[in-house]
């Protein structure tokens, strides 16, 4: 449903602003050309058929043809995935072994300095702008003190051969080059997720069932590390699949900063140079992988909430 | 002569934004093995926090500001948390009032019962699901072997106080505190509950404190009452003689609120005038004076002391 | 009149607010922010949108203090020889505006979607509330990156450029509103069946004017705490589209297209360029957001939980 209204507006922007014969036949046609053209790739037929067409299309895999890379959008997004794919990755890595510790250790013990301190620097996180986070870290770990590279994957491996997957994530320089973006990606997520983790913990410190194990005479660890925590983690696993949708519109900001050849980059490109169909592809993608995401996490949650097993649906 | 439970001067507080409150305001009662004792008052009398003070559990910001409470001859209000742990869920255990919120909904019951055993006593998961199985039969769950890898939400609430039930009995413990054990629980499993409690504690030889605001539950079930009124007890004896011939005017109101025991039928069931006051404005002298039919000016100056009457002790001025 | 005067002086909000100190130091920067932002044509040293003031020879000076620095621009001037000083309040002026002006917009749509779902309820609501979770799917800056990215192609660079206040207005005013319309639709649920709903329609107020009149002002702590994060939030988003060349052009800069065109100097070690709009923006943004904590925390009013 989410997916045909988006394939719809992505469509419906195509089909008013994009020239589909440019990318096909170049710049210089006659009016008749274009015209005998246009009746042969059903561009006369009225919206509705078309957007049909669009949508078989689609299923197939086929998302038109890129003006500025001269082949099939598909091809040219499969190229890009990996690199927004391996960001996400980082910055989700960054996210998940900062905030789980943070977010529980200022649950417990609120009044605490350190606490107060999390929370003061978590308030100041969620106001830096992503791409200055990215911009100050270039700025002071590769302009002035020279230890990480600013921009580019640096040395990639391509993984399964066939030149689609060239992934940074097996050499050193390629991890190098990956840790001031994810970096920058994670903080703008950080504090929200160290606010959720402590909120929720909080919450559930105060049930009756964490009470009962405490009269149930259980060490602190257990109860906060193994009753406390697994019923925290469940709401923040919702979220986490909603973030990654909101994770991918900050990629585009990451990508552009640090000059990261994925997805976000080659979208800005493709704004840039006025490729639609590009552009196009790019949101049918994206809305596919917040699909996709979620279902995922819809799945995962009822691993982790026997509640949600047992009954099968939400 | 030294008792199995001793509370002596327990003073509770709660520490808030304007300065402290006194929920519980210097109780004394004891406890000897296998002796069932009821907790008795109206909602926020202070009877869950006495209940929760004898094992050191009271929620923030409450804090026990006097008193001592001897267990088995030790001073428990002096332990240490990781002491007083040891005596939790082990010397003694609690059984709360929602049975629908007292089990962690994303774990299995078996997790949740092998690990009280686990962590008191230095034995094998096998070992503990044997005794967790042997508990469960006792207090009669139907096929307990499935039980154990059930979860929470699939079992009904009589059901699931059942558990706890057995969860309480898994390290056979001296005393049991059950909070309002019956209060969520649909009137025809409540008897059954409580059927199994008296049961339990009769053949285990097992002292039980039951918290409840229903004399009725507690003329059944108990030896001994503990009325409290406003943070104080206000009558304490045996309760047959508490029953048939209450002294304070409080006790005496509850017992006639209840069908079927003082007033016989035909007769009206009697209601006691207004409210309970909140801890935060407790009247002058006897807390219950403006409630009360027999109120001398004395009442609103001075507070009564328990003394001795009719073999029971009861706190009034005009008894 | 003075009598509600009277009760706000002697009420828990101004109590606590006098206590805090982070709110009341947050509340003084915000006014002061906002008088910085109206009277930037005044203050500021030169106005930087007039190219007759514009010397390209001055480009690049560093802050006053540094080496090279001159007194006539203390923080220095931009890659186009523009005041950096005057260059930020004008941008902030633009900052605040669109902020401001995204924020009311996504606030009618949003309490006028919310209003309409939340009290006709049936198939109206369901239609709008299903619109508006598809909305929520997607994520409001990539909304907002897109329509604006389409805005861009449609316009040509240059009318949109021309355009690009309301337009931007327009584009985080659009992407924002699910949020208002869900808070409000909730309490306009909650509140719907109240007797003082049932004893309004008995005198025979019209449905529109008890929604206004009556139901509206039960929502207003939600709505308070939501414009203040929103306002934030539209900032940011401002801030992030005029980054990616998507929003306000360089020859009429918000701070987020002067951090932009600073970036492209940082290497060369014009570090003012980026740094002094970076600090100016997070700061803004941070009082913003400890106002908006503090208010949640007062206030606290059940938000939608989305």
């Amino acid at each position: 449903m989410v997916m045909l209204v988006i394939a719809l507006v992505g469509f419906s922007i195509q089909s008013n602003l994009g020239d589909p014969i440019r990318p096909l036949v170049g710049e210089r046609v006659s009016p008749e050309e274009r015209e005998a053209m246009a009746e042969k790739l059903g561009l006369n037929d009225p919206f509705f058929t078309q957007y049909f067409r669009f949508v078989k299309k689609a299923l197939k895999g086929d998302l038109g043809i890129s003006f500025i890379y001269q082949t099939s959008c598909t091809k040219v997004i499969l190229k890009h995935a990996p690199a927004t794919i391996e960001l996400i990755l980082g910055a989700a890595l960054i996210i998940i072994v900062i905030s789980l510790p943070l977010g529980v250790f200022t649950a417990l013990k609120p009044r605490s300095i350190f606490s107060k301190l999390v929370m003061g620097f978590s308030t100041l996180g969620v106001s830096i702008p992503v791409f200055l986070t990215g911009i100050m870290l270039i700025y002071l770990f590769a302009v002035t003190l020279g230890w990480l590279p600013s921009y580019g994957r640096g040395e990639t491996i391509d993984l399964f051969g066939n030149g689609y997957w060239k992934s940074g994530l097996f050499t050193i320089d390629g991890l190098k080059h990956l840790v001031l973006p994810s970096i920058s990606l994670a903080s703008i997520m950080l504090p929200l997720y160290i606010r959720l983790i402590r909120s929720e913990m909080m919450e559930v410190l105060e049930t009756e069932y964490i009470k009962y194990s405490w009269a149930k005479g259980l060490s602190p660890m257990r109860i906060w590390m193994v009753h406390a925590f697994k019923n925290t983690l469940l709401p923040v696993v919702t979220v986490f699949g909603l973030q990654i949708g909101i994770m991918f519109a900050f990629t585009i900001l990451t990508e552009t900063v640090f000059q990261w050849q994925g997805m976000g980059f080659m979208f800005l490109d493709a704004v840039q140079r006025s490729d639609i169909s590009l552009l196009n592809a790019y949101l049918v993608v994206v809305a596919c992988v917040f699909v996709i995401v979620n279902t995922v996490v819809d799945i995962f949650y009822g691993f982790i909430n026997p509640t949600v097993r047992i009954t099968g649906t939400k | 002569m030294s008792h199995l439970l001793n509370v002596e001067d327990l003073e509770v507080k709660f520490a808030l934004r304007f300065g402290d409150i006194t929920a519980i305001d210097g109780i004394s009662f004891s406890l000897d093995k296998g002796e069932k004792l009821g907790l008795v008052g109206e909602s926020g009398a202070g009877k869950s926090v006495t209940g929760f003070s004898i094992i050191n559990l009271i929620s923030k910001p409450g804090f026990i500001s006097k008193g001592r409470i001897t267990f088995e001859g030790n001073e428990i209000s002096a332990y240490s948390d990781s002491k007083m742990r040891q005596i939790r869920g082990d010397r003694i255990s609690m059984i709360f009032q929602d049975p629908m919120m007292t089990l962690n909904p994303v774990f299995t019951i078996g997790m949740q019962m092998t690990e009280v055993l686990m962590a008191h006593r230095k034995m094998s998961k096998g070992q503990a699901r044997k005794i967790a199985l042997e508990k469960l039969k006792k207090v009669y769950i139907p096929s307990p072997e499935k039980r154990l890898a059930q979860y929470p939400h699939e079992l009904s609430g009589g059901m699931r106080q059942r558990i706890i039930i057995a969860i309480s009995l898994l390290t056979d413990p001296a005393i049991i505190i059950a909070d309002e054990p019956t209060t969520a629980l649909d009137v025809t499993i409540q008897a059954e509950i409580m059927d199994l409690l008296q049961e339990l504690c009769e053949s285990d030889n097992m002292a039980l404190i039951l918290i409840t605001h229903d004399l009725g539950v507690v003329s059944q079930v108990t030896e001994k009452i503990a009325v409290m009124y406003a943070g104080k007890i206000i009558e304490y004896g045996p309760t047959d003689q508490i029953v048939k011939h209450p002294v304070h005017p409080y006790t005496e109101g509850l017992i006639k609120s209840i069908p079927g025991t003082v007033i016989k039928p035909g007769e009206d069931l009697v209601q006691i005038p207004g409210m309970m006051p909140t801890l935060t404005n407790i009247p002058q002298g006897c807390a219950f004076n403006p409630r009360c039919y027999l109120k001398e000016d004395i009442c609103t100056t001075a507070t009564p002391e328990l003394k001795q009457k009719n073999g029971a002790m009861a706190a009034c001025h005009m008894k | 009149m003075r009598q509600s005067l009277i009760n706000f002086k002697e009420s828990y909000f101004l109590y606590s607010f006098k206590r805090d100190k982070v709110a009341m130091a947050s509340f003084i920067a915000i006014v002061i922010f906002i008088l910085l932002a109206l009277a930037a044509p005044w203050i500021s040293p030169m106005n930087p949108y007039d190219a007759n003031n514009i010397d390209i020879m001055n480009s690049e000076i560093p802050p006053a203090w540094e080496e090279g620095g001159v007194k006539q621009f203390p923080l220095g001037t931009d890659n186009m020889g523009r005041d950096m000083l005057s260059t930020m309040l004008y941008g902030l002026r633009t900052s605040i505006l669109i902020g401001v002006g995204a924020v009311s917009l996504q606030a009618f749509i949003g309490i006028f979607m919310g209003l309409t779902a939340g009290y006709i309820g049936g198939r109206v609501d369901s239609i709008l509330m299903r619109i508006a979770d598809i909305q929520f799917s997607f994520p409001y800056l990539m909304v907002a990156i897109v329509v604006s990215a389409v805005f861009q192609l449609a316009f040509g660079i240059g009318k949109y450029e021309m355009l690009a206040v309301p337009l931007l207005i327009l584009i985080i005013g659009f992407a924002e509103w699910p949020m208002y319309a869900r808070t409000i639709r909730a309490s306009v649920m909650g509140e719907k069946n109240k007797e003082y709903v049932e004893a309004a329609r008995v005198i025979g107020l019209s449905r529109p004017v008890i929604m206004v009149r009556h139901v509206l002002p039960n929502s207003l702590t939600s709505l308070m705490v939501i414009s203040t994060i929103q306002i934030a939030n539209a900032v940011m988003s401002e801030a992030a589209l005029s980054f990616l060349g998507l929003g306000m052009p360089v020859t009429r800069p918000s701070l987020g297209s002067l951090i932009r065109s600073g970036f492209d100097y940082i290497f060369s070690g014009s570090w003012w360029i980026t740094v002094f709009p970076g600090i100016w923006l997070v700061v803004f943004v941070l009082v913003i957001n400890l106002l908006g904590d503090w208010l949640r925390d007062v206030l606290n009013p059940k938000l939608y939980k989305g």
